[in-house]
């Protein structure tokens, strides 16, 4: 059994809202060095029954964990 | 003329379309459940409610677009039948492939629910050819994501064929080039944030929801 992480996040040059809500956030308490701040998602679970769970993993992001039109993804295997 | 509305789990303008079509048009309208695998055979239009599939989990509309009932929905397209998504039928759309690009969050990060005025930017649609040369309408908006995005050369093909129906008059979300609602290629799908189920009687404020409905109903 693979323990499988996504990370998703919008791709460079598609506006991050939250990561610039968040900057101006961290900004306003203080940390005046934080910069290009971004908000993505991380899914996990386990995957059973698969011969290559990367493959698997790639397809599920491409089918529904990420928008690939506007998010880029990165799969972790542990 | 048969039309009808899909239920996901988490709709809430599924009534609100039925009922805005049926007075609109004097026509009766379905409603189907989202795990059909098969529409009711003989449909000329299929409307993708607003609302909040799936709760908005992962991304608005990800989780809807995967629905049983959308590969019917797909095919009915691909064989020329209208489709209307509204709001979250719209973010449903662009995640199914079936319209270009994707809806963001509000560039303001505020849900925004106000009554918004539209420029009409192709009068020569089936969707708006009932507005006869009228330029700017009013419909109701509300959303948290209507901020449409698409890339550079995406943007240029859309607006190259024309597929911009409405365009926000005063931008309230940061939609690229103020696009508020657009048409496929083949001008059978429209997709749009602000919601004409909101707006098909003067007593709403405004009844300019209606006329697109009617106009629908009038190309088929």
């Amino acid at each position: 059994m693979a323990r499988v992480k996504v990370h998703v996040f919008l791709k460079p040059g598609v506006l991050d809202v939250q990561g610039k809500a968040v900057e101006g956030a961290l900004k306003g308490l203080g940390w005046a060095g934080v910069a290009n701040a971004r908000v993505g998602k991380l899914i996990e679970f386990d995957l059973d029954g698969v011969e290559d769970p990367a493959a698997e993993a790639g397809k599920m992001c491409e089918t529904l964990l990420a928008n690939t039109v506007i998010e880029s993804y990165r799969i972790e295997l542990a | 003329m048969s039309a009808a509305v899909i239920v996901f789990p988490g709709s809430n303008c599924d009534r609100d379309c039925k009922v805005a079509i049926e007075r609109s048009t004097n026509e009766r309208v379905e409603m189907v459940w989202h795990q059909e695998t098969e529409l009711p055979s003989g449909l000329d239009l299929i409307v993708l409610p607003g609302g909040f599939s799936y709760g908005d989990y992962l991304r608005c509309g990800a989780m809807a677009a995967q629905s049983p009932v959308m590969q019917a929905v797909k095919k009915a397209a691909d064989d020329g039948v209208v489709v209307v998504g509204i709001c979250n039928g719209f973010q449903i759309l662009c995640e199914a492939g079936m319209l270009p690009g994707a809806l963001l969050r509000n560039a303001g990060l505020k849900y925004v629910c106000k009554p918004i005025s539209l420029e009409v930017a192709n009068g020569q649609t089936r969707f708006t050819a009932g507005y006869q040369g009228q330029r700017e309408v009013v419909m109701t908006q509300g959303n948290g994501d209507g901020n449409y995005f698409a890339d550079a050369e995406t943007l240029a093909r859309i607006e190259g064929e024309g597929q911009v129906v409405f365009r926000y008059v005063d931008n309230p979300n940061g939609s690229v080039a103020d696009i508020a609602g657009l048409q496929n290629a083949r001008g059978n799908v429209l997709g749009m944030m602000p919601h004409p189920d909101r707006a098909f009687e003067a007593e709403l404020g405004s009844a300019d929801g209606a006329t697109l409905f009617r106009s629908i109903y009038a190309a088929a």
